[in-house]
């Protein structure tokens, strides 16, 4: 099998909308969340969520293709024209059948569809549905915007597995890659949830955190007073490239991508298994795909949502697939601080384990002020403040409702 | 220039993204203004909406200009 690694990046999140401003918010510990300003959210139960800030659609697209996309392309193309540039491809140069984008987002364009059921709720009028919503909402669109933009003509499609969507995107680009399907493929995923029915039906679950009085200290995964997760948006691209065909073209190498597994709990609709046992079962392949030992691992960047049963779920995966080097391994949610970005959480997540190797530093789990008895304060959970640390192999764990769980190991590159 | 034709070239602005001065009488919405087939679509349903008429699809195939459609508009809005 070919090896695999990863040579661009671009990120949209709510702190921060190029990857240099989002890993400088992960070593500062900024907390992305505030009061809603997409719409006024003011009777809802949950007030706030982690909005991207300082995007402007119309500004970028101009307005007239602005308007047949959906939010979540917006983020999704822009995220993707960041890594592409990062990479330092050029398209003109290369066989584009063999360029493919895999792409993941798990909800899709919900404002699209809400905003057209709002306009046609009077079902005594002739309904007048507008010819782009359905392109616009469809889950499946940004691989095919991002293809057209750069006339990409390989492999083409999305992944939907809800909050894991971009880790399948990114575990399915791997693999064909690896078995020489392509040669390089624009993967990661994007998310604009944060709309009238998202908050109200993730709400509705009493999935989200209520915390209204203090919205930038809600998102406190592993704490003793967490009460849900905190909505966020954005998107997250990474360019996966064949090694050799990276290092032919002398590309700047960012980490291998060493492997990936997908399992399912086959337990709950939305509840984790108690026992995290998807999410142990999917850690240990993936070690065993990546062909590296639990003891390699520096940096376990966890699912952790800041929910009461997925944090000790996860927690006790990770103690029985580790054993004793659990209370060595660093471990962080980065959602403490970015939110909850659904489908794209997968990308931006593995973006962060990829800032950590980079620059040397575990982004913290902010927020943490209660020890939760649950949870065994041996483990080193990176709580408040980045710690300094040289990260060589990092895991990157994304589960989604529906049961299902990724994970990802990343090798840092040294040239 | 009638209150109809100003409504229409509005929306023809708005949903095309195009400047004010391209939008005259003989321009066509696919190969002057850049309208795709989705965006044609969109145009004749927000003329619909605009003025409150129903422009069944057989008819609406025929409005493939900017006077087209004030000319189709000024007829139905008459009636």
């Amino acid at each position: 099998m070919k090896r695999v690694v990863i040579t661009g990046l671009g990120a949209i999140t709510p702190i921060g909308n190029s990857v240099e401003e989002f890993a400088e918010g992960l070593r500062n510990g900024r907390s992305g969340s505030d009061y809603i300003t997409h719409f006024d959210a003011s009777k809802f139960k949950t007030t706030f969520a982690c909005e991207v800030k300082n995007f402007d659609g119309d500004e970028i697209f101009g307005r007239k293709e602005a308007r047949k996309m959906d939010l979540f392309s917006q983020y999704g193309v822009v995220a993707a024209r960041q890594a592409i540039e990062d990479s330092g491809l050029d398209f003109t140069t290369e066989d584009v059948n063999r360029i493919g984008v895999v792409w993941g987002s798990g909800i899709g364009g919900l404002r699209s569809l809400e905003e057209q059921i709002e306009i046609n709720s009077d079902y005594e009028k002739n309904p007048r549905y507008n010819p782009f919503m359905i392109p616009k909402m469809i889950a499946d669109i940004v691989p095919g915007q991002i293809s057209i933009e750069y006339g990409l003509r390989g492999i083409n499609y999305g992944t939907i597995s809800a909050c894991a969507s971009s880790s399948h995107a990114i575990i399915n680009a791997l693999d064909n890659i690896r078995i020489g399907r392509a040669d390089v493929i624009v993967t990661g995923g994007s998310e604009a949830a944060v709309t009238r029915a998202g908050i109200g039906g993730f709400s509705g679950m009493k999935a989200l955190s209520s915390r209204n009085d203090d919205p930038a200290t809600a998102s406190r995964p592993f704490d003793k007073d967490r009460d849900g997760f905190v909505l966020g948006e954005g998107g997250g691209a990474l360019i996966l490239e064949e090694y050799e065909h990276a290092v032919n073209r002398g590309a700047r190498i960012y980490a291998e991508v060493l492997g990936g597994a997908m399992t399912a709990d086959a337990y709950h609709i939305t509840a984790p298994h108690p026992d995290g046992l998807g999410a142990a079962n999917v850690m240990t392949y993936a070690l065993e795909d990546a062909r590296v030992s639990h003891d390699a691992i520096d940096y376990i960047n966890v699912h952790g949502t800041s929910t009461p049963l997925g944090d000790v779920a996860e927690i006790k995966a990770i103690e029985k697939v580790f054993g004793e080097k659990a209370y060595e391994v660093h471990i962080s949610s980065t959602k403490s601080m970015t939110g909850h970005l659904l489908g794209a959480s997968g990308a931006v997540e593995s973006i962060a384990c990829l800032v950590a190797m980079d620059q040397g530093f575990i982004p913290p789990t902010i927020n943490h002020f209660t020890d939760d008895p649950e949870i065994d304060d041996r483990l080193k959970l990176t709580f408040n403040d980045p710690v300094e640390a040289e990260v060589n192999y990092a895991l990157c764990n994304t589960f989604g409702f529906g049961g299902h769980n990724t994970s990802l190991v990343l090798k840092k590159v040294t040239a | 220039m009638s209150s109809v034709a100003e409504k229409v070239k509005k929306i023809i602005v708005d949903k095309l993204g195009v400047d004010e001065s391209e939008v005259t009488e003989e321009a066509s919405f696919t190969n002057d203004l850049g309208a795709d087939s989705l965006d044609t679509v969109e145009l004749i349903m927000e003329f619909e909406k605009e003025f409150d008429i129903s422009i069944p699809d057989e008819e609406a195939e025929n409005i493939q200009t900017v006077g087209q459609a004030v000319t189709y508009v000024e007829k139905e809005a008459e009636n």
